[in-house]
């Protein structure tokens, strides 16, 4: 399973999983962009490839996150997928991702994630897999 | 499921309930609801996320949750905070993502049978006119000056540009310009997220909707309004700042946590993060923070521009008027009486609307010896409400009261539970008209998912905290 939702009254709560850190992150993403609608649907046309630079693991997730969803209003970029995903780790944490997607006209977007939040979020590694669990604002 | 804490909880009256002050709360937490709508608040966790904002330091009086209060990041939704200005403190997710989520009210010269007799030819115009939904672009390409005067300036620049006459500007919360606004505190990737906004509504709860006038509870008030009768068509739009605002709430949450970890790290949820007052940071937030207000308040009175427009072609002698437009996810620096001495405190309200009872020079003139109008919408397919502030809520709940009907059912259920394409015919047999990009969206935003509105304003009602004026009901919707 790459990621799963769960209840929240008001917002999105998911978890996603991966063997690796970098797994898992890419996972988060294509689970934040099912919050919003069907990528199975979206066609691969349109590739970004972007570096984000953060002091840990969870403020890089938001950075991460927050910058795909910057792309959806600046670009009216949607994922299909995440090609390729590093994390360099040196004194700050440094992330470089290529995804490729498609521009969002005809897609069936059903609901709007207005930001990346920190409630509830966590990074964990259980029986030797990550566990990343998000709730995003609506 | 969230694990929750079990909270003691008083009862102080039938709408007032009270978690008395302990271990590192500051101030009690009120909550004001019924106690079917507690029920539900107790369900969620939202209790203790009230709690949190009891710990934090300069809070004053007490913790705030309104009947409509759920879960939220931080502090909860349909809750306030007054914080000392001087010795406190202001928090951008206190305040919500979407800076200036708003509703405002309009009426209209026409009745029910006429404009039901043309609504299809008026969804589409209005479609076509108030771009809806996730990409939905602006009709203006403004230029990164243009931009800045929207940010600096609000619906004085839309008076400039002939897009608002002076009677909506005098309608608006704060004239529809908070004047400490200042666009160069906002990051130019915000200003790239809100540049093809302007104008548009987006998705979620947002909608805009003909409605009809259903009750009216307060005759004599109803009229200094301009809701003069029973079937009165009447128009309410519910958007924010879009892009823009996320991102500035973003920016200085990031901000914060960068510059103060070792406020954050004390902090029981990082999304409560705030900078301490009258520091650059705390500074700058505020001011970006009015301009991202001011845009939404542009936004808002672009979107009023193009029904304008969509009225005048089917309806050539129709008049729209701005009866008010209110703020429901704001900080506001205020005054009030806290132990017998004049403090400024910055209120937040976060999914909670301003309720100023009668004589404060903020209302306007032709309202000021009534109270402000206060706009409760509804969900898709439900009722809403028009409500008049009162000098109680000053005592109470520091001039606030609720913002809306708040969720009942996640939209994950409410998805596997409904079908958008049937919620629009069911609705349309009780002569209710539906226009959405997607069907989906309609599904999660099902009136079912949501609390039932005329329970919550009730509680404001009798709380006394925001009284009843005008029932409205929908006669047609533009969802996102």
């Amino acid at each position: 399973m790459k990621f799963k939702f769960l209840e929240h009254t008001a917002d999105a709560k998911m978890q996603a999983f991966g063997a690796t850190l970098e797994e898992a992150f890419s996972n988060a993403a294509l689970g934040m962009f099912n919050v919003m609608l069907d990528t199975s649907k979206i066609k691969q046309v349109k590739k970004h490839l972007f570096t984000i630079k953060s002091e840990n693991e969870e403020s890089l997730l938001y950075d991460f996150l927050e910058h795909l969803l910057f792309l959806i209003d600046s670009e009216g970029f949607l994922l299909s997928e995440v090609l390729e995903l590093t994390i360099i780790r040196k004194k700050a944490l440094t992330l470089v991702v290529r995804v490729i997607g498609d521009n969002h006209t005809n897609q069936d977007v059903h609901s709007y994630i207005k930001a990346v939040t920190y409630s509830e979020m966590f990074i964990r590694k259980e029986k030797g897999k990550y566990v990343i669990q998000l709730v995003f604002d609506i | 499921m969230e694990t929750k804490k079990e909270y003691k909880i008083k009862k102080i009256s039938d709408y007032i309930w009270e978690v008395p002050k302990e271990g590192d709360m500051k101030v009690p937490l009120r909550i004001y609801a019924s106690e079917k709508l507690l029920k539900k608040i107790k369900e969620d966790g939202s209790i203790e996320q009230g709690v949190n904002v009891a710990t934090l330091p300069g809070i004053q009086g007490k913790s705030i949750m309104l009947a409509d209060a759920h879960r939220g990041y931080g502090a909860s939704i349909g809750g306030v905070a007054g914080i000392d200005a001087e010795n406190g403190f202001i928090s951008p997710g206190m305040t919500g993502f979407d800076i200036n989520c708003g509703v405002r009210l309009l009426t209209t010269n026409l009745e029910h049978n006429e404009v039901e007799e043309k609504i299809q030819l008026l969804l589409d115009s209005l479609f076509q006119n108030v771009p809806a939904g996730v990409g939905g672009k602006s009709i203006f390409k403004l230029t990164k000056e243009e931009l800045d005067e929207v940010l600096n300036k609000g619906v004085d620049w839309a008076v400039e540009k002939g897009y608002a006459i002076k009677e909506d500007k005098e309608h608006c919360e704060e004239f529809g310009r908070l004047k400490q606004a200042s666009s160069s505190k906002i990051s130019d990737k915000a200003k790239d997220r809100g540049k093809h906004q302007l104008g548009t509504l987006g998705a979620g709860n947002h909608f805009l909707e003909i409605q009809i006038v259903n009750k009216i509870f307060d005759k004599g008030i109803a009229e200094t309004f301009g809701i003069k009768k029973l079937g009165q068509v009447v128009i309410m739009v519910h958007t924010g700042s879009r892009g823009l605002g996320h991102q500035v709430c973003s920016d200085y949450l990031r901000r914060i946590e960068k510059e103060h970890q070792d406020i954050v790290n004390k902090l029981p949820d990082k999304d409560l993060a705030y900078a301490k007052a009258g520091t650059e940071t705390a500074n700058d937030y505020f001011k970006a923070m009015c301009a991202a207000a001011n845009f939404a308040w542009v936004n808002r009175q672009i979107i009023t521009h193009q029904i304008r427009r969509s009225f005048k072609e089917l309806f050539p002698n129709s008049e729209l008027k701005l009866v008010y437009d209110v703020c429901h996810n704001i900080v506001k620096e205020e005054e009030y009486e806290i132990d017998g001495k004049k403090k400024k405190l910055f209120i937040h309200r976060k999914g909670a609307t301003r309720a100023f009872g009668p004589g404060r020079e903020e209302i306007p003139k032709d309202y000021i010896h009534i109270g402000q109008p206060i706009i409760i919408p509804g969900s898709m397919g439900t009722a809403s409400y028009v409500l008049i502030g009162t000098e109680k809520a000053r005592e109470e709940t520091f001039c606030s009261t609720v913002h809306g009907a708040g969720r009942n059912l996640s939209r994950h259920k409410a998805l596997e539970k409904f079908r958008g394409e049937k919620i629009r015919d069911d609705l349309e047999k009780r002569h209710i008209y539906l226009r959405a990009k997607s069907w989906k969206g309609v599904a999660e935003e099902a009136p079912l998912a949501y609390k039932d509105i005329d329970e919550v304003v009730k509680v404001s009602h009798e709380v006394g905290i925001g009284n009843l004026v005008v029932r409205l009901v929908p006669l047609a919707c533009v969802k996102g």
